[in-house]
Formats: structure tokens, sequence, C-alpha cells
């Protein structure tokens, strides 16, 4: 059965990708695919548990070398989207 | 479920709400930039809340690897220029999808019988993030100019394809469970690095967009299939958004640039195409006193930025430019392709960073009627975005690819560094017309040539 729910995850989580940029413009293409690359930095969460509940030494390196990755997708993601984004404000404010 | 579960449980929970909420809020340019806020609170409380799962040790571990990423990630995000985000968002993206393959190693590899639906996804996933990882990072390599030209030859779609069959039928051994000593796991791995290198290494600088948008979206599905392998619902949620979101962004990507995802994927011939390429008559030069003038005494001038203006880092002093000819009571307005750049929206960004003002900015379709009654186009660093053969030539590359008219304005003016052709390769007919003169030089050197000149006047 926890197949059977995982399929509907997955299923209503693509529709769900699929209406909430539907209707973006042109000029937020780039800064939506900045951070949607931001998004699927939650890896993260999975990486540090795959790292926390590594025991060999090989587990241990590739796990630590997913960690390192996944913080870098994360943190360099969301200050890229936010710079890219930050043009977005001043040009209002300048209004 | 222990109370620490349910707390964990309910704050991933929260944090895919947030994600999703983000996510819609930044696909309106007035809500944007709280958007990437949200998703990141959504970000800080899953990874916060992920040190007290149950079970997770090695905490000085994990603690160096997050400092590590957060120190090298966090640096070069904010160092680098405007010009330069494209390829930063293929790396940081190639690092999610190396740790989702890192995530599918590590489980493979435990001395534990993983269930044929977890270890089939577990590898599924890892395939696609070792793709999304390396071919990345070869994006990344092609757009900084540290890997040049493109790589084709005969054959190169059958070999892999047999690289991808043989990832596939070496997993299917494993998840059979002929994999005594995770040999075959570590073959998978190996072969999935290098189709992702092999994938990359044919596709033109012109189409890296696109590809960085697929390989987003890959990296989505990968964290997705890894979440489903860790039963972590914020993963699942999470990737399989981005994942079905990035697949659409990309689709739209290659619309607008007049391709489908499979022409950029699989570009045949060993060369790029070039045909319609003998355009008549001859390109005829003008000094930027001169172009500075005709447009000081135009009517209405309508600006075409394209990538040779960002590599220039020229938006400055064409805003200055700009501003200089506002106050001479020209009428002044920015012309944006969608693909004007090297990603949708590049040209956008770049110009609101010099200040130009949301207002006099355009889109395609806004513009195109106006060239007609426009005196002057000036057409900076853009290329295959104004060549009208779009409209004329069906055997041209870029016959039926939306273009910009900046063919019916009186007068063109194109600030061009050489003689040479845009990034397709294809002779832009523009430059020859009777109407269009060439302005030689650096996007920005010439661009201050102009406002020195207009302020001479």
């Amino acid at each position: 059965m926890e197949t059977f729910i995982a399929i509907y995850i997955f299923m209503l989580a693509a529709f769900t990708g699929l209406e909430v940029i539907s209707k973006v413009p042109a000029i937020l293409h780039t800064p939506l695919m900045s951070g949607s690359n931001f998004i699927h930095g939650v890896v993260l969460v999975g990486a540090i548990i795959a790292l926390g509940m590594a025991e060999t030494n090989l587990e241990k390196t590739i796990g630590f070398f997913g960690v390192f990755l996944a913080s870098g997708n994360a943190v360099g993601g969301y200050v890229v989207t936010e710079r890219m984004l930050e043009m977005f404000k001043s040009k209002k404010e300048n209004e | 479920m222990s109370s620490v579960e349910t707390i964990i449980q309910s704050i991933y929970v929260v944090a895919a709400v947030l994600f999703i909420v983000g996510l819609k809020r930044m696909s309106s340019p007035t809500t944007a930039r709280t958007g990437i806020i949200w998703a990141g609170i959504g970000m800080l409380m899953a990874t916060i809340a992920t040190f007290f799962y149950p079970g997770v040790e090695n905490f000085v571990l994990i603690a160096v690897a997050i400092l590590l990423g957060t120190v090298i990630a966090g640096y070069t995000a904010k160092k680098v220029g405007m010009t330069e985000m494209p390829e930063m968002i293929a790396l940081y993206n190639g690092m999610g999808g190396g740790a989702a393959a890192a995530i599918a190693a590590v489980e493979l590899f435990k001395d534990h019988h993983l269930s044929i639906s977890v270890a089939t996804l577990a590898l599924i996933g890892g395939i696609i993030g070792s793709i999304s990882f390396t071919g990345s990072l070869i994006a990344f390599g092609k757009l900084q100019g540290m890997i040049k030209g493109t790589f084709r030859f005969k054959g190169q779609h059958q070999i892999n394809l047999v690289l991808l069959l043989g990832s596939v039928v070496l997993s299917a051994l494993v998840v059979a469970g002929f994999d005594a000593d995770a040999t075959l796991v570590i073959m998978v791995f190996v072969i999935a690095l290098i189709l992702g290198i092999a994938m990359t290494m044919p596709i033109g600088g012109g189409d890296m967009a696109v590809i960085i948008s697929l390989y987003n979206a890959l990296t989505g599905l990968a964290v997705g299939f890894e979440g489903y392998v860790l039963q972590n619902y914020s993963m699942i949620i999470a990737g399989t958004v981005v994942g079905a979101a990035g697949t659409l962004l990309t689709q739209l990507m290659a619309k607008a640039m007049n391709k489908t995802l499979i022409s950029v994927l699989f570009p045949f011939g060993e060369t790029a195409q070039v045909s319609g390429g003998e355009a008549e008559g001859e390109m005829k030069p003008i000094e930027a006193g001169d172009a500075g003038i005709m447009m000081a005494f135009a009517q209405k001038v309508i600006i075409i930025p394209g990538y040779g203006m960002a590599v220039a880092q020229a938006q400055q002093k064409v805003w200055e430019l700009s501003q200089l000819l506002i106050g001479k009571g020209v009428d002044v307005k920015f012309a944006i392709h969608p693909v004007a750049g090297r990603m949708p929206g590049h040209m956008n960004v770049l110009l609101a960073e010099a200040g130009v003002p949301y207002e006099l900015i355009f889109d395609e379709d806004e513009i195109n009627q106006e060239f007609k009654s426009c005196d002057v186009a000036l057409v900076i660093g853009a290329n295959d975005v104004v060549n009208p053969i779009a409209r004329t030539d069906p055997s041209s590359e870029i016959y039926g690819m939306p273009i910009l008219n900046a063919d019916y304005a009186s007068n063109v003016i194109v600030v061009k560094r050489g003689q040479g052709t845009g990034f397709s390769g294809i002779e832009n007919v523009l430059f020859f017309l009777d109407n269009t003169r060439m302005l030689y030089g650096d996007g920005q050197a010439v661009a201050t040539d102009l406002v020195n000149s207009i302020k001479e006047l």
C-alpha cells in the first residue's frame, strides 16, 4: 500500500508543479529556473539522513560528499535566486 | 511514531507547503522576491529538523560537510557577476544531482536488502542524478569558456544509447540480486557519469539554457526518487514538483527558440548545419560620432540588447546613453527577444540591474509593430534574434523562429566586436542591408564613445 500512496503523491506533486508555473512570463524564466534549482536543494535533508546513518568508511565518504554537494545546491541556489530577484524589487521601488 | 518523529514529519509538511507556495510566488513579478524567502524558510526548517531524525549520527561529519558546501557555494554565488548567472545555476544544479546520486550509492552499498521497488528507484534516481551531475558540470565549463566547441562524431547518439542501455541492464541485474560485492552498482554509476559528459559535449553554447533547464528538471526527479528510497515525503514532493515544473519550463524555453527538445538533445551532423549563408551586399561601417548624431536627432530609438552586451558589461553605459537621449526628447525603448542572451529573461535581469525602468522594456510581441515607425534600431550584441532570414529562408536552421523586426526600422546600427557570425553560425542578412551600419568594437567602449559624442553636441 505504501507504494501506491507514493505513486499518488508523485502524481499529485507533478500536477502541482505544472499548474504552479503554467502562467509564468518569459522574464521570470531564468529566476524561476534558479528558484526551482534551490527547491530541489531539499536533497540536503536526504543527504544528512544518508550520512547520519552511514556505518562503513566508504558510506561515510560518499555521504560526506553528498552532504557537501547538497548544501552547495541549497545555499548557492538561494543566494543566486535572491540576487536575481533583488532586481525586481529595486525596480518597483524606483517607480 | 514517536513524538519526536511526529514533530519532524509535521515540519516536513510545513516545509513542503512553503516550497510550493514559494514557487508559485516566484512565477509572478510582483511576488517573486518573497517567494524565494518563503522557500528558504521551508528549507531551513526541514534541514534543522533532520538533525533530530531518529538514528542520525556522525554529526561532526555532517556539520563539516555543510559548512564546506555553504562557504564555497555562498562565496561563489555572492561574488559572480550577473552575466555568469546561467553557469552558476548549472553548477549548483549539478551539485544537487551529485548529492542525489550519493544518497543512492550509500543506500545501495549498505548491507541490507532493499525491496525491489526501493532498489529500482534508488538506481533510476542514481543514474539520473549522475547524468545531471556531470552534464551540468560540462554545461558550466562550456559557458565559462573552459570547454570550447562541440564534439560531434558519427554514431555518437548510438554510443550514448548503448551506454544508457548498459546502465539499465546492469541495474536490472543489481535489482535481481546478482550483485554480491557492489561491483555492478559501481559500474552503473560510472557509466551514468560518463553518459552525462557524452550527452552534453555535442550540444552548442546557444542551446545551453535549454539543457541546463532539462538537467534542473532531472535533478528534481532524482531527488523525488531518492525521497521514496528514504521514505521522505518532503523530498518526494519538492523533487517531483521541480521535475514537472522544470520539464514544462524546458519546453517553454525550447519553444521560444523555435527548437524541440529532441533537436537540442540530438544535434545531428558533425558540425552545425549552416545554410542560407550567402548574404548579398557588403557590411558598411559607421563611426561612433555619426551614430551618436543619428540617434540624438531621431524621434524614436529602439535598443536591442543581446549576449554581446552582457559579455562587454555594457548595460550601465547603454542606460546612460538612453538617459542622454531621453533628455534630448528621444523616445527610447528596449526590445527584448525571449531568448536574447543565454537564457530567457537574462537581458531583463541585466537591464534591471543597470537601473532601466520596467516600463521601457518590451517583449518581442509588444514592440514588433513599432519598428516601422522607428528611426534608429540600435542592435548591441544581438545577432540571431534579429536575422530576417528566419522569415524568408525555409532552408535556414532558424527559419520560423520569431525575430525582432529590426530591419523594418529606417536605420539600423549594429554594435559588434568583429565580422563573425552569431552562436548559430548563420550569416546575418540584416548586417548587409542598405539601411544598416556596422559600429565595430567592444560594447562598453562603443557605448562610452556614443555617450561622449552625444554629450559634445
